[in-house]
C-alpha cells in the first residue's frame, strides 16, 4: 500500500476507525469486568450455600472436629488441619529439592542440559493430578507400607517425640505419603519460579562477585538470593498455593478419615477431599452440603490470600 | 621471581612492540604473547602482544566490539563464566599464564581485582561489601577487618562521607559513591592489579574527576589496565596507551607519543574522531 492511498483511506474512514476502537475497549472492558464478577460470584453463592452452616454452628464450625452425618454435627477443623499440615511438609520437602534445581539450572548445568532439564520441569507440572493420584495410590503407597514405614517406625522407637510423630500402623496411605505426592506435584512450580527469578540477577553483579574471587555457591548465598529473596517467597506462596486446594492425587491416599492423628503416618483428610468424598451423597437442602460449601469457602478465602501475597511478592522490583 | 619470569616471557616477542624500546615496559606486571580470544568460532582476539608495566597505567582505546574489554575480561578469566569463551596463547603473570585452563580462578580473582563499568553495590551494608572479598581469602579478627574497611575506604577516598553509616546499605549511596566502593571493595583484597571497564561511562563529571585522580593515586600500589571510550581519560590517566582495532591491537605507546604523534594512520584517524 502507498503513503497517499494510505492517509486517503485514514481520512475517509477516520470516523469508523474511531468507532472501532470504542467497540473494541468496550468489548474488552467486559471482558475485564466480566472475570471479576465471576470471581465475586463464586466467593457469593460459596457463602451463601454454607450459610446455614455457618448460622448453625457459628465461629464453632471451624474449631469443631466432629463430621457426624448422623447427628448432623458438622465442624472443619479436621480437614482444615490436614490441608494447612500436608501442605506445610510438601513444602519442606519440595522446597529444598526445588532449590537444587534451580540452582543447578541457572549456575551448575551445562548450557547444553540446561533447556531439557528445564522442559522436563515445566511437563512435570503439567501432568494431570489424577495420575498423581494412581502413581502415589499404586506406587507409593505399596512402597510406603511395606518398606518404607516400618522402617522408620523401628528406627524411632523409644525416642520420645519422633516415637508419636511417625508411630504405626504402617497403612501406606496418610497424612505424611499425602505429603510427599503434593511435594512432587508443588516441586516443578516452585522450582520454575525460582529459576526464572534466579536469572533475573543481572550477570554484571555476578560477574563483580566473581571477580573478588568467590565461588558460585558463595555468588548464590551472598548475592543471588539476597536479591532474589522476596520473589522466591512468592514462588513458594504460589506452591503452597497449589498444594491446599489439591484434591485427587491426595484423596487417593490420605486415607480420608476425620480424626486428628497424632502420627504423621495416620490417616486424616484435607478440605478438597471430603468435599469430593462426601459431595456426591448430599441431599439438597442438607445441613451436610451447606457444611460442604462453607468448607468450600474457607478453601477459597486461604487459597486466595495465599495466592494474592505471592502476587505481590512476585512483582516484578527495579534494583536492590 | 619477577625478573625471571620476565626474561622468560621475553624470547615471544611479538614484533610491534619489544623492537622499540623507548615504549617497551621497563617491567612487565602481565606480559601478553600471541593471545587469541574465541567467542565460539568467532575470533574476537588476533595476536596481541601487550606488556602491563608494574605500577603504571595502561589505557586501551578503541571503537566499540574492537575487543579491549574482551582483552580485560581474560586477565582475570571472567570468560569462564560463559561456555564457549575461550583464550589461547600466554597471559604471564610471575611465572602463571593466566589463561591456562589449570589456575586457580578463585586465587587469581583476588590477585587481579575488577571494577565494572556500572557500579555494582552488593546487596548488603557498607561494611560487608568491604568485607566480603576479604573474608574469601583471608581470616581477620574484627579488629582486623575494622581497620582493613577503613583503610580500603580512605584509599578509595571513600572514608570520610561513610564512616558514619558504614552499616547501612550500600544501595543508599549515589552513583559515583557507589563505583568508588566497588574500587574499595577490590583495594580491599589486595590485589596486585586492578582492571577498569569503562568505570566512569555511569557518572557524572564530577564522579568521573573522583575516580580518575583515585586511579592516578592508586598506581602507587597497583598495577592498572583501563577501557576507556574517552580518549581525555586515556590521556589523564594512562601512563601507555593501546589503540585496538577490530581485535588487533594496532598500537602501543607512552600516553604522550600516541596523542600527538601516532605511528598508525588508523590509531591517527581514531584519536581525531575520522571514524569511531
Amino acid at each position: 500500500m502507498s503513503q497517499t492511498a494510505l492517509s486517503a483511506h485514514q481520512l475517509t474512514s477516520r470516523k469508523s476507525r474511531l468507532s472501532g476502537d470504542a467497540i473494541f475497549a468496550g468489548a474488552a472492558l467486559v471482558s475485564g469486568v466480566f472475570v471479576l464478577l465471576l470471581l465475586g460470584a463464586i466467593i457469593l453463592s460459596l457463602f451463601i450455600g454454607g450459610w446455614p452452616a455457618f448460622h448453625a454452628f457459628g465461629l464453632s464450625f471451624v474449631t469443631n472436629v466432629d463430621w457426624d452425618p448422623v447427628q448432623d454435627v458438622f465442624g472443619a477443623a479436621v480437614s482444615i488441619y490436614g490441608t494447612v499440615l500436608t501442605s506445610i511438609i510438601a513444602l519442606v520437602i519440595a522446597v529444598p529439592l526445588a532449590f537444587g534445581v534451580a540452582f543447578y539450572l541457572t549456575e551448575v548445568a551445562p548450557t547444553w542440559l540446561r533447556r531439557p532439564v528445564g522442559t522436563a520441569i515445566e511437563l512435570l507440572a503439567a501432568v494431570p493430578s489424577i495420575i498423581y493420584g494412581m502413581w502415589g495410590f499404586y506406587v507409593i503407597v505399596p512402597l510406603m507400607s511395606q518398606t518404607i514405614q516400618p522402617a522408620v517406625i523401628e528406627t524411632f522407637e523409644g525416642i520420645p517425640v519422633l516415637e508419636t510423630l511417625f508411630a504405626g500402623p504402617p497403612f501406606g496411605t496418610g497424612l505424611f505419603t499425602a505429603s510427599l505426592i503434593l511435594a512432587v506435584m508443588v516441586l516443578p512450580f516452585i522450582a520454575a519460579t525460582m529459576r526464572d527469578v534466579f536469572l533475573t540477577v543481572p550477570p554484571v553483579f555476578k560477574e563483580s562477585a566473581y571477580g573478588v574471587g568467590a565461588t558460585t555457591w558463595e555468588v548464590m548465598r551472598s548475592i543471588v538470593i539476597p536479591y532474589t529473596r522476596i520473589s522466591v517467597v512468592g514462588g513458594i506462596m504460589l506452591g503452597l498455593g497449589r498444594a491446599l486446594g489439591e484434591t485427587m492425587a491426595v484423596t487417593f491416599v490420605i486415607g480420608n478419615t476425620n480424626r486428628i492423628a497424632t502420627s504423621l503416618f495416620g490417616p486424616g483428610n484435607t478440605i478438597a477431599s471430603i468435599v469430593a468424598l462426601e459431595f456426591p451423597e448430599s441431599p439438597a437442602g442438607s445441613l451436610k452440603l451447606a457444611s460442604l460449601l462453607a468448607l468450600g469457602f474457607i478453601l477459597f478465602v486461604i487459597s486466595f490470600i495465599v495466592l494474592a501475597i505471592s502476587r505481590v511478592l512476585l512483582k516484578p522490583r527495579t534494583g536492590g | 621471581m619477577n625478573e625471571a619470569t620476565t626474561s622468560q616471557a621475553e624470547p615471544i616477542t611479538g614484533p610491534t612492540l619489544e623492537t622499540r624500546p623507548e615504549i617497551a615496559a621497563t617491567q612487565a606486571k602481565i606480559a601478553i604473547r600471541n593471545l587469541d580470544f574465541f567467542y565460539g568460532d568467532n575470533r574476537a582476539l588476533k595476536s596481541i602482544n601487550l606488556d602491563f608495566p608494574e605500577r603504571q597505567v595502561t589505557g586501551m582505546i578503541g571503537p566499540s566490539g574492537c575487543g579491549k574489554s574482551t582483552l580485560l575480561r581474560c586477565l582475570n578469566r571472567m570468560y569462564d563464566l560463559y561456555p564457549g569463551q575461550r583464550a589461547t596463547g600466554e597471559a604471564m603473570m610471575e611465572g602463571i599464564n593466566i589463561v591456562d585452563p589449570k589456575v586457580d580462578l578463585n586465587a587469581l580473582r583476588s590477585r587481579i581485582g575488577m571494577v565494572f563499568q556500572k557500579p555494582t553495590p552488593f546487596p548488603m551494608s557498607i561494611y560487608d561489601n568491604i568485607a566480603f572479598g576479604v573474608k574469601l581469602h583471608e581470616k581477620l579478627t574484627k579488629a582486623q577487618m575494622d581497620e582493613r574497611v577503613e583503610w580500603s575506604l580512605s584509599r578509595a577516598a571513600l572514608w570520610d562521607e561513610v564512616k558514619d553509616r558504614l552499616a547501612s546499605p550500600a544501595s543508599g549511596l549515589s552513583g559515583g559513591q557507589q563505583q568508588r566502593l566497588c574500587i574499595a571493595r577490590s583495594i580491599a583484597v589486595r590485589p596486585e592489579v586492578i582492571l577498569f571497564d569503562e568505570p566512569t561511562s555511569a557518572l557524572d563529571p564530577i564522579s568521573t574527576l573522583k575516580v580518575e585522580e583515585l586511579i592516578d593515586e592508586l598506581k602507587q600500589d597497583f598495577t592498572i589496565a583501563i577501557v576507556t571510550h574517552n580518549m581525555q581519560q586515556a590521556a589523564r590517566c594512562a601512563d601507555r596507551v593501546a589503540f585496538f582495532y577490530l581485535g588487533e591491537m594496532v598500537e602501543v605507546g607512552t600516553a604522550a607519543q600516541m596523542f600527538t604523534a601516532p605511528r598508525e594512520l588508523r590509531t591517527q584517524q581514531y584519536i581525531t574522531g575520522r571514524f569511531s
